[in-house]
């Protein structure tokens, strides 16, 4: 059952996936709303996929590599959905899609049966944590999204082509407030996974930091971020530099994400 | 039944003949009474703006009809005969409709897909449809004019983007800042296009403007005008700090705003964007800026070439436009067609009806005592009869397009229905 609505879920995002590089080259208000609705149905069945998930488990399923890249793809999705509705950029479903559809491959790729957890582990700070960091890096992915936006439109300014897809993206103003939007709705969620995970640390293992190689990377992307903040507020870095930045941290996050996991023994591995 | 169109535009006449032929506000209303007196003229209408002026009529002949109205726009407006020769356009039947669905979708404007050529149009309707000057035949054909501008509108693109250079740059403004309202504007020197591109900014409600120029005193009249705030050339560099968009056409020979320059106010900006556009010759802005982060500076070259592309994509999509005329065309035309067959479906219904009377009397006579109720009854068979009797030859004339005139002939003959048409009117 839960594997026939992870990949209904998946089938939808493919699909949504598809019609979004054809948006990209042709313009048509139906290609559009099938597109969005079809990110629509599938986020229905990724959710209901996640809470079967809960309750055959009993406890948030984010705790093995397929959840939580799955619930990675969730939370981009959702945070995709919030900004839709407040900015109306349908086009940057084309930006965003390919990202949320790699993830859920990758995801479909993985062992998905469900197993006990360590006890160790069994405590809320798991649902904090988790939520938290996942919804943080999703607004990172759609900062990645803007950004890659934002680069685009800013060569059609620059080099004076204006052609493409420059007049259905939004105007540089508005990428780039999006983008500052996004970065500050990521960082305090950030911010507040590595402070989560360090008192679930100190709850579980006895100390609040232990060099393991996630928290490294987690402390390097926290940083990046910082300085796009930071960089912003004193320096007035914006723009280019904002989009760049956001678009190297994303980067870091996927290596964070996949590099870490797949090598690591650390104490993110939830599962014995 | 003819549509007909005289005419003539920016292409065939000079301002010179059209500003003598345009029918102008207090006199439209006594040409369109007269031109629909013309002995020749069933339906008129006039449309009347700077770049044309064109005369839609329902004509019976179409021959006597240009003459008669060629000898009415010479009298009315005092030209001569000559000069409306040569500028004149003709059109009859399909050339006609055509001309008229291009018009309203403004394939034939100057700046082909310029938006006020519709209203324009339907304003001329609206006023011959107060004066009743025209009928069935116009109404439905402008009806279907204004429908078929509204379609290329909105299946082709061919309104979309900028075809002039003070547009092209607030287009361009509009995607840099989302919205003008609260950006302050900058004009650096003046001139006739730098005032164009202002007025255009004006509209689009930007908050504030600095005007600097050389001489102080024109910068104070330019303030006035825009409701802005004078400033001298030397000073403008300071007040550069606050504005997000600048055009610049100082007429100096040299470059007055230099790189390092550029950095020094974007750094005071906290690198908020800054779009400049020079729009002097030679140029005024150094254009090695346009790499620097945050400003984006276009020439007169660049938004020209923007124009350029833009028209090139008119043009592209105006053959799109071509194909869609076409395709209204056709249905207009059977339309039009079937009306022909109207006058010998009436008469044909005419003469069913004037046997099946006489003969109904001719038995009342024989018969006078009869009841009431057998009255009615045998009247309904006679209606019956007639009816079903001439439904087959009226449904083949108004479903058969093609040997219409063949079978409007025939019909007339087995049914000994007059030459003579009655006028519809």
């Amino acid at each position: 059952m839960g594997t026939i609505l992870f990949e209904l879920s998946l089938i939808f995002y493919f699909a949504a996936t598809l019609v979004s590089i054809i948006e990209l080259f042709k313009e048509k208000r139906i290609i559009s709303y099938l597109m969005l609705s079809l990110v629509g149905i599938g986020f229905i069945f990724h959710t209901a996929n996640i809470i079967q998930r809960y309750v055959v488990a009993g406890h948030i399923p984010i705790t093995n590599f397929h959840e939580s890249t799955s619930f990675f793809s969730w939370s981009i999705v959702l945070i995709f959905f919030i900004l839709q509705f407040r900015y109306k950029v349908s086009i940057l479903c084309s930006f965003v899609m390919p990202i949320v559809f790699l993830l859920m491959l990758s995801s479909s790729m993985l062992p998905q049966d469900i197993r006990p957890l360590k006890p160790v582990l069994q405590s809320y700070w798991l649902i904090i944590h988790t939520i938290v960091a996942f919804l943080g890096n999703a607004a990172f992915a759609l900062a990645f999204g803007v950004g890659a936006m934002y680069l685009v439109q800013e060569h059609y300014v620059k080099s004076k082509q204006i052609s493409g897809i420059f007049g259905r993206l939004p105007s540089l103003q508005t990428l780039d407030a999006m983008n500052y939007k996004l970065i500050t709705l990521g960082f305090p969620l950030l911010t507040l996974a590595i402070i989560s995970g360090s008192l679930w640390a100190e709850s579980a293992w006895g100390s609040y930091w232990s060099w393991d190689p996630r928290e490294v990377w987690s402390l390097t992307t926290w940083f990046i971020y910082a300085i796009i903040v930071h960089a912003r507020l004193i320096a007035g870095w914006r723009g280019r530099r904002a989009a760049l930045l956001s678009i190297v941290g994303f980067l870091i996050i996927l290596v964070t994400f996949f590099g870490i996991t797949l090598l690591q023994k650390g104490s993110h591995v939830f599962i014995e | 039944m003819k549509i007909f169109v005289a005419g003539l535009n920016h292409n065939t006449a000079d301002v010179e003949v059209r500003e003598k032929v345009a029918f102008d506000g207090s006199r439209l209303d006594d040409g369109l009474r007269r031109f629909r007196e013309l002995p020749e003229i069933e339906e008129a209408m006039i449309l009347s703006t700077c770049n044309r002026v064109e005369l839609y009529a329902h004509v019976r002949d179409t021959q006597k009809a240009s003459e008669s109205i060629k000898s009415f726009l010479s009298e009315f407006h005092n030209v001569s005969r000559a000069s409306l020769d040569r500028s004149l356009y003709i059109y009859a039947d399909i050339n006609a409709i055509r001309h008229i669905f291009r018009v309203a979708s403004s394939l034939d404007s100057m700046v082909v897909g310029e938006p006020q050529i519709l209203g324009q149009m339907k304003g001329a309707f609206e006023m011959a449809l107060e004066r009743k000057t025209t009928g069935i035949l116009l109404n439905r054909l402008m009806k279907k004019a204004i429908s078929v501008a509204k379609r290329v509108r909105s299946e082709t693109k061919i309104a979309e983007n900028a075809v002039s250079i003070s547009f092209a740059a607030v287009e361009l403004a509009k995607k840099i800042f989302t919205d003008l309202s609260g950006k302050v504007f900058m004009l650096l020197g003046a001139g006739e296009m730098a005032e164009l591109a202002a007025r255009h900014l004006m509209s689009n409600g930007v908050k504030e403007v600095i005007v600097a120029n050389r001489s102080y005193e024109r910068a104070c009249d330019l303030s006035k005008e825009f409701n802005g705030r004078p400033v001298r050339l030397d000073d403008f560099l300071r007040e550069m700090v606050h504005a997000d968009i600048v055009i610049c056409s100082t007429g100096a020979p040299h470059y007055i705003l230099l790189r390092d320059q550029m950095q020094k106010v974007l750094k005071e900006r906290k690198q908020r964007p800054v779009f400049l556009i020079d729009i002097s010759v030679p140029r005024n802005i150094d254009p090695t800026i346009n790499d620097l982060d945050n400003v984006y500076l276009y020439n007169i070259d660049d938004l020209q070439g923007i124009v350029d592309a833009n028209m090139f994509e008119r043009k592209k999509e105006a053959e799109k436009a071509e194909k869609i005329i076409e395709e209204e065309i056709e249905p207009f035309l059977k339309w039009l067609s079937s009306l022909d067959s109207v006058p010998t479906i009436v008469a044909l219904r005419e003469k069913a009806e004037e046997i099946k009377k006489e003969e109904f009397e001719k038995l009342m006579n024989r018969f006078p005592g009869m009841e009431e109720k057998q009255r009615k009854a045998i009247e309904y068979m006679a209606s019956a009869i007639t009816n079903k009797l001439i439904h087959p030859p009226t449904k083949a004339l108004k479903e058969d397009p093609e040997d219409r005139d063949l079978m409007i002939a025939i019909i007339k003959k087995l049914y000994g229905i007059n030459g003579e048409e009655k006028k519809d009117k």
